[in-house]
């Protein structure tokens, strides 16, 4: 069996499961965030069930539109602190609360051989743990929430094995931006993904996440790691309770395998308006921005504002570029003023914000107008996306990101530091 | 059932985003939520669309966000179903928790075009385009999604299991 398959048949009390196969699966956590809480809610009252399942392993996390954009968000944002308050589940006020997706792992919520549903797309960030994370709708969260399980069917997996070491510059969002430009936007769909090879080996768990966190951008149920030395070393001392690392049998039954060779690779740019539209950043250039965004669920993570921070720092924002930063969590904005990062950022003239999902999803905190460009290290560059329709957003890594905001252009890095 | 309506025609990876943009999120009303229904990828629709109608895309129809707002928005217009090439995971068990009928049929989502006219018997998954005198079949549900859609959706089926003790 594959990785996915190994965690869906200890948690349907099978011993074997099959690519197809449809089964109901036990849940260790249920997440939903301030705008997919009201309709779960709702949908949960509708059930005409008193109690959910186990409050313990419910969490309630207000990162899109908080701290509250205006009156409707409040109101959303008011009925998910309430539900939560009555039933007793988890819950993150604003001033601790993060991006969930980079808030939980950091809490030490989802531990590997998890089987982790939220009702945000995102959820597969988890996958970097070794654990089965996935997306749903507000109403099979719903019935999650009430009676601990989801019917799933199993998915095929891809095998993506990635040779060689990433050139200076290259991380996460470069490799799995390569490969949705590969496979497409639908080539997942339904599926598993499963990361293996060298370059994967060398990457920090930031990169993991970042790469687990668009493979729903492929069309993914689910993008799984295995757990290595490293996992460990992240998880060991957040964990609460005890986890089991789960690993694919060397006869596991593959979909099919892909393999990269990515010693060459150059950091990566999706062009609007899908995140298949992609290009090595030597040819995207000349291309005038507006804004530049750092943060996100894909690039939130203390190592990415590392990265941003290695450009940014003496250095002076192009003056006609707005560079927002957002770091991921309250941790991660704490940790990044103990480096001396905001400060870097700040006398760079970018502006630091308070954890959201904020502009990624055009909510606020750097809306756009129209025919403005953004550069962001989020994970949608979709019509509309950031705002205006006829805005135009660019995906890249952090490290082109921060190149680009000082030079008011899509441009690598070593354009900066030559 | 029977369904019948005008098709509104659409090409490959609609998503989310644009059924429903994410502005719109702060409320979950479907009424309200209709109001802004394929807001940025056809201004005209809520114009042109009479209840009953049909939403027709290819490939990789509701990619994106798991925003259960985009399928919540389009029943509530009115549009009766969505026959596409094929659609995203996580739109696809919305729709049907929902109660919005989709039917995954390549040819029939190839050749119709704008405006014509649609006839769809659901529980047989066939599709006539009446304006091109064509008749195409689409892909069956699963026998345990046929069960959701006859019991009314998702919660309808969990209240029924829980009440008789299956959980």
């Amino acid at each position: 069996m594959t990785l996915a398959e190994k965690i869906l048949a200890a948690h349907s009390g099978k011993d074997k499961v099959s690519p197809g196969e449809l089964i109901n699966v036990r849940v260790d956590l249920v997440l939903s965030n301030d705008i997919t809480a009201p309709i779960s809610i709702r949908e949960f009252e509708r059930l005409g069930v008193d109690r959910v399942f186990d409050p313990h392993k419910i969490v309630l996390v207000p990162d899109h539109f908080t701290p509250n954009k205006d009156i409707p968000s409040a109101i959303q944002a008011k009925m998910t602190r309430e539900f939560a308050r009555a039933q007793g589940t988890l819950y993150y006020e604003v001033g601790r609360v993060g991006i969930g997706h980079v808030l939980l792992p950091e809490q030490g919520l989802v531990l590997p051989g998890d089987v982790v549903v939220g009702a945000d797309s995102h959820t597969v960030t988890y996958g970097a743990l070794g654990a089965f994370a996935t997306g749903m709708g507000s109403t099979d969260i719903a019935v999650a929430m009430a009676t601990g399980e989801v019917w799933m069917r199993v998915p095929p997996t891809i095998k993506f094995v990635y040779h060689g070491k990433p050139r200076e510059w290259v991380g996460g969002k470069d490799l799995i931006l390569h490969t949705i430009g590969d496979i497409g936007v639908d080539g997942a769909t339904y599926m598993a993904m499963e990361f293996h090879g060298e370059a994967i080996a060398g990457l920090p768990l930031s990169g993991r996440f970042t790469m687990a966190n668009m493979a729903v951008e492929a069309g993914a149920k689910a993008g799984l790691f295995r757990v290595d030395d490293k996992t460990l070393e992240y998880v060991t001392p957040r964990a609460g309770r005890p986890f089991t690392s789960y690993e694919s049998d060397p006869d596991a039954q593959y979909e099919r395998v892909v393999e990269y060779d990515i010693s060459n690779l150059e950091p990566q740019v999706a062009f609007p308006h899908l995140p298949s539209n992609v290009k090595p950043v030597s040819q995207a250039r000349d291309i005038k921005i507006d804004q530049a965004v750092i943060g996100s669920c894909t690039n939130g993570w203390l190592e990415d504002l590392q990265v941003a921070a290695q450009i940014l720092a003496g250095r002076q924002v192009h003056p006609e570029v707005r560079c927002i930063i957002i770091p991921g969590s309250q941790q991660v904005y704490l940790e990044a003023l103990k480096e001396g990062l905001v400060e870097s950022f700040i006398q760079a003239g970018a502006v630091v914000s308070a954890p959201t999902c904020g502009p990624c999803l055009g909510g606020h905190m750097g809306v756009l107008a129209p025919g403005e460009r953004a550069i962001a290290t989020t994970n949608r560059n979709f019509v509309g996306r950031m705002g205006h329709p006829q805005s135009e957003v660019y995906l890249a890594g952090p490290a082109v990101a921060a190149a680009s905001a000082v030079l008011g252009r899509i441009a690598s890095p070593e354009e900066v530091l030559s | 059932m029977k369904l019948k309506g005008k098709a509104h025609k659409y090409g490959a990876n609609v998503n989310t985003d644009v059924i429903l943009p994410a502005r719109y999120l702060n409320v979950s009303d479907p009424q309200e939520l209709a109001k802004h229904c394929m807001e940025d990828i056809d201004g005209e629709f809520l114009g042109r669309m009479r209840p009953g109608d049909i939403i027709v895309a290819t490939a990789n129809f509701g990619s994106g966000s798991s925003r259960e707002h985009a399928p919540t928005a389009i029943k509530a217009t009115g549009i009766s179903c969505v026959i596409a090439s094929s659609f995203a995971r996580i739109f696809f068990r919305n729709a049907i928790n929902i109660g919005l009928p989709l039917l995954e049929c390549a040819q029939a989502a190839e050749v119709t075009d704008m405006g014509d006219e649609l006839e769809v018997e659901l529980a047989r998954g066939e599709i006539t385009n009446l304006t091109k005198g064509l008749k195409f079949q689409a892909k069956p549900y699963p026998e345990f999604m046929l069960e959701l859609i006859e019991k009314g959706g998702l919660i309808e089926y969990t209240k029924q299991r829980l009440a008789t003790g299956r959980s």
